[in-house]
């Protein structure tokens, strides 16, 4: 009975998934696809609960269902003309696209068939736990991240601030939102100071349970787009110059971590043993810093005021006014 | 006996949840299907988590559930609000 | 039929009525409509994911659902906020 209910979870999640994801790129009008991506991020956070994946849902929940909602309701609103006219490829085009997906899932289901069959299967799984103790760890998905592909999360970090860079390149911020009411207000007074507590609680506990910089990054970014809904064009974040220390900040914590230990042990980032708990706990609240920073930035969207270029050779505004 | 108050605890917050959802899609304009919203988030969570705390037993995994609970009541007070707010001022515009 | 094969069934439903009100998200002729779907999916997400705490006896799903339920109110202010013009 409990196999056949358990299938039937399976089915219908998937079901959904895909439908959502099909609804969500068929969509005449870009409102309707918008609030189906949103509804896809949250389904997918359920997945992973469901694949006993509490990390993942963890990130899904913050990035994937909340952050990308803030983002693309707040290009809809920016662009209500785009928003109407919705922009889709249609004949024979769409039937190119449409055989060329089909191809690529065939591709994946060949692929992962064939993997599944392999005789001698190395279990990453097992492997991993029996290096755990050694970690400085006690949580799988930390000791990954942090410590065994420690290389991997820092080219992560180099990837999200190319992308903000990237995202900074294109033009002016977004406008600002008008000062909140007292309705809103009310929301952000207990809302925002929560977001924090929790991303530090976070942070704290990815070392013993799911948890860890991206998620506690990610709650410290949606405080920061909270205060900017209520009227704040910064976002609370603050100048200029400390924004950008702050944005390289998970890089340089890596880098700082890495040409000691290169100094000292000839080896980029082998932690020394008993020091590993407290290096990966540094560095990740540096990374988290940085991760906030960038995607409350991505959110802002654009370069916000008072990043002008220095070859223009005014101060920044804000700068002015603090001095 | 417990397990069996609980488990039918859960089950009625879901028939909640069932009504939220048949409101949503059946009644006529955004305001009355805001009032159907907030019957799934009150009392068809509310009534969940207290079958879910009778099921696993301990003081501290129910006062977590009460906060989750009481989290997406004040948020969703204060959304729900919002929401109308925002649908007035459209209708009068 | 043992306790964890009736919870069982209660998510299945719970997904059920969910998939039901996801349909004004494909109906509702205006945003807000649409996004008052999400909401629902939003807290039958936080339900769904508690259960999911029992059933598979993973206690970090109430701090899942706990991010759920906070970022679910961030995403909601932003389909309410206007810009300094109004909208």
């Amino acid at each position: 009975m409990g196999i056949q209910l358990w299938l039937m979870l399976d089915l219908v999640l998937s079901g959904l998934a895909l439908g959502l994801g099909w609804a969500a790129v068929s969509s005449r009008d870009s409102q309707r696809s918008v609030v189906f991506f949103i509804a896809f991020g949250l389904l997918l956070a359920i997945i992973w609960a469901r694949l006993n994946a509490p990390d993942l849902a963890l990130a899904e929940a913050a990035i994937g269902a909340g952050l990308s909602g803030v983002l693309l309701l707040s290009a809809l609103r920016d662009e209500p003309a785009a928003a109407a006219a919705g922009d889709m490829i249609r004949g024979p085009k769409a039937l190119l696209v449409t055989l060329l997906s089909l191809a690529l899932t065939a591709l994946f289901a060949w692929v992962l068939l064939q993997t599944l069959d392999v005789a001698d299967k190395v279990r990453m799984a097992d492997q991993i736990a029996a290096q755990l103790p050694n970690s400085g760890v006690t949580n799988p998905v930390t000791a990954v991240l942090l410590n065994f592909r420690a290389y991997d999360t820092l080219l992560e970090l180099a990837v999200l601030l190319a992308a903000v860079l990237g995202i900074q390149a294109l033009g002016p911020a977004r406008p600002p939102y008008r000062a909140a009411g007292p309705l809103l207000g009310g929301l952000i007074r207990w809302l925002v100071p929560l977001l924090i507590l929790t991303a530090g609680y976070l942070l704290w506990a990815g070392a013993h349970a799911p948890g860890g910089a991206f998620q506690a990054g990610a709650l410290l970014a949606a405080a920061a787009v909270m205060l900017r809904l209520g009227g704040d064009p910064d976002a609370g974040l603050p100048r200029p110059r400390v924004q950008r220390l702050l944005l390289v900040a998970g890089i340089a914590g890596f880098l700082l971590v890495g040409i000691v230990t290169t100094a000292i042990y000839q080896s980029f980032l082998n932690y020394p043993d008993g020091w590993s708990g407290g290096l990966i706990l540094l560095i990740e609240t540096a990374a988290t810093l940085a991760i906030a920073t960038t995607l409350a930035l991505a959110c802002i969207g654009g370069r916000p005021a008072g990043w002008e270029p220095a070859e223009s050779g005014a101060v920044p505004t804000r700068q002015r006014e603090s001095k | 006996m417990l397990d069996l108050f609980g488990i039918s605890l859960i089950f009625i917050g879901i028939g909640f949840y069932a009504a939220g959802s048949i409101g949503l899609l059946r009644l006529p304009d955004i305001y009355s299907r805001l009032h159907a919203l907030t019957k799934a988030d009150n009392l068809g969570l509310g009534i969940l988590c207290a079958g879910l705390a009778l099921l696993n037993g301990g003081l501290l995994y129910a006062m977590k559930l009460l906060l989750v609970w009481l989290l997406v009541l004040a948020a969703s007070a204060t959304t729900s609000h919002m929401i109308a707010q925002q649908a007035l001022r459209r209708e009068t515009n | 039929m043992t306790l964890s094969d009736s919870i069982l069934i209660a998510t299945l439903l719970l997904l059920i009525t969910q998939v039901f009100g996801l349909l004004r998200a494909v109906l509702g002729p205006s945003l807000q409509d649409r996004m008052l779907s999400v909401q629902l999916l939003g807290t039958g997400g936080v339900a769904l994911l508690l259960l999911l705490a029992t059933l598979l006896s993973v206690p970090a799903l109430i701090d899942v659902a706990l991010v759920l339920a906070l970022l679910a109110a961030v995403a909601a202010a932003a389909l309410t906020r206007r810009g300094k013009d109004g909208a």
